[in-house]
């Protein structure tokens, strides 16, 4: 599984990239977050607040392993800026992938 | 004992007018300020009605932006109608009615109201006081302003369209305005716009047809040939919007009798407040039968376009059609909408809210439509129509594109995908949720 916090305007941009590799699933969920990119201040009826966390886009993939370094490329490349806040990816293991409708299990899940 | 009292006092009241008769002059009769009282109060009620469809403005608007936007379309909507109030005691009213002019143009200068408590002999009596007169018509600009914002949601800059409003409420409207409802070249030409189809919604339709062009689309709207909705975040509120314009309309219309000191200017009234409804009910129904037909699915943001295009459409003769015109007038006004949102799309002209096929479209159908019923020929209603198209479509475009040079009228990139309420007010609309 590849997850990966990117900037939400390049969601899009991501999603084309890596449905031109071959990634034919994807699951997104909206996040708020904070690494090397601080929060900043805001006020609110003249008082001043700290926003600490910052909206996100939380990719997460699952893919054969071979597939997995074009994915983790594909992402790094689409959706940098070169400012800070572009985000990180993190490559994990899966135990087991089912498919839900048929039963097929692990590569065939996919 | 009731009896006897209530003759005592029946009496004690009798005798009064004798004595009102020893000390002053004769008292006035109905007759004499009646008029003038029923007329300013009608102005103040219906006033205040079309005040609130600043609310109903508000919600339909903040109904159908994303969830991101939706506290800059809040914003939007209470700035522009203060500018507008603050516009039109400054330079618009005067402009606006200016009296004897050469029927084009004749610039204003600030309102003053009526002395207080003005006595009989120094008021209008064959009118209304200044100040009802003053608010009825402040309303009216207001609503033109609102047109304005719908349309160009989601990706314009807060400052630069509140210039556009300084300009569309001071001068373009008032300008336009003075044309027909001040007395000018368009109402000697025979023009006829009861309430407002041209001079009120079409005026904000074109200026924000103009804008919407200058503006350009919202970013992946148009996308390799596909039309990309970007649904609203809270279609309770844009019904609630909907019912709130729908009643204020009853104060637009009804109000623009500008008379309810007689029977038949009161029963006026009554016929308005009938037909309006009619048409905005027509309206509604026909977008609720025509995307069953065409969708397979009831699409309620039509629906609620729908309404309130029978509404604009009954605008420039809501007296004269009977229930059944009322309802045919306004039914044709779902029809346009139904088929102009799309047709906007095609021609890659976003309009968040379908302003433009509402108030634009219908506003001009609506207009046309008084040949029917009431006292005016095509040659007038196009003549009219045209006019204020040129003008506030032209005059719009160089606005826009002034302040497209000077200020830069759109948001980045980046601001526009993180959300209007963040960039340009840090302050979300719903900070506890995250969605859309």
């Amino acid at each position: 599984m590849i997850i990966a916090a990117i900037k939400p305007f390049k969601l899009e941009e991501v999603r084309e990239a890596l449905t031109k590799i071959g990634v034919s699933g994807l699951m997104v969920t909206e996040i708020k977050g904070f690494g090397a990119q601080a929060g900043h201040t805001e006020i609110y009826r003249g008082a001043e607040y700290e926003v600490n966390f910052v909206p996100k886009v939380k990719l997460e993939i699952v893919v054969p392993s071979e597939l997995a370094d074009q994915v983790v490329d594909t992402i790094s490349s689409t959706a940098r800026t070169g400012k800070i806040g572009d985000g990180k990816i993190f490559v994990l293991d899966v135990a087991q992938a089912v498919r839900v409708r048929t039963g097929e299990t692990n590569l065939e899940a996919l | 004992m009731r009896k006897l009292k209530l003759s005592l006092a029946t009496l004690g009241f009798a005798a009064l007018p004798g004595l009102a008769l020893a000390q002053d002059a004769a008292a006035p009769g109905f007759d004499e300020i009646g008029p003038y009282i029923m007329t300013t109060l009608l102005f103040c009620m219906a006033g205040f009605l079309v005040f609130f469809m600043a609310a109903g403005f508000a919600m339909l608007e903040g109904g159908l932006v994303r969830s991101k936007n939706v506290t800059m379309q809040m914003t939007k909507n209470i700035a522009l109608y203060s500018i507008a109030a603050i516009m039109y005691w400054l330079v618009g009213f005067n402009t606006m009615y200016p009296g004897e002019f050469n029927g084009f143009f004749s610039l204003g200068g600030q309102t003053v109201l009526d002395a207080v408590g003005v006595s009989a002999a120094d008021a209008a009596l064959d009118y209304a006081s200044v100040g009802s007169d003053f608010f009825f018509q402040l309303v009216f600009v207001a609503a033109t302003a609102s047109i304005v914002s719908g349309a160009l949601a989601e990706r314009i800059k807060l400052w630069p369209f509140l210039a556009f409003v300084v300009v569309l409420t001071g001068f373009m409207y008032p300008i336009s305005g003075s044309w027909q409802w001040g007395g000018g070249w368009l109402s000697e030409m025979g023009f006829s716009d009861f309430a407002g189809s041209t001079v009120v919604h079409s005026v904000g339709g074109w200026a924000a047809l103009a804008g919407a062009i200058v503006l350009g689309p919202r970013l992946g709207k148009y996308k390799d040939g596909r039309v990309n909705p970007m649904p609203g975040s809270n279609l309770a509120l844009a019904t609630l919007g909907t019912f709130i314009l729908w009643l204020g309309w009853f104060g637009f219309n009804g109000g623009s009798q500008l008379a309810m000191g007689t029977v038949g200017d009161v029963s006026d009234v009554s016929r308005i407040f009938a037909n309006t409804n009619m048409a905005a009910a027509a309206g509604a129904v026909t977008a609720l039968i025509l995307t069953q037909v065409m969708y397979k699915k009831v699409d309620l943001t039509m629906v609620l376009n729908g309404a309130l295009a029978g509404l604009v459409s009954i605008t420039a003769e809501p007296l004269a059609p009977t229930l059944f015109g009322a309802l045919w007038i306004g039914a044709v006004g779902g029809v346009i909408v139904v088929f102009t949102v799309p047709m906007l799309d095609k021609f890659k002209i976003d309009d968040v809210v379908g302003a433009i096929p509402v108030h634009l479209l219908a506003g001009i159908w609506g207009t046309i439509a008084v040949i029917f019923y009431g006292d005016a020929s095509l040659v007038t209603q196009l003549t009219g129509i045209i006019a204020y198209g040129v003008f506030t479509f032209v005059a719009s475009l160089i606005v826009w594109f002034i302040l497209k040079a000077t200020m830069g009228i759109r948001v980045s990139e980046e601001d526009e995908i993180n959300g209007l309420d963040m960039s340009e007010l840090g302050m979300e609309a719903y900070p506890e949720f995250k969605a859309g």
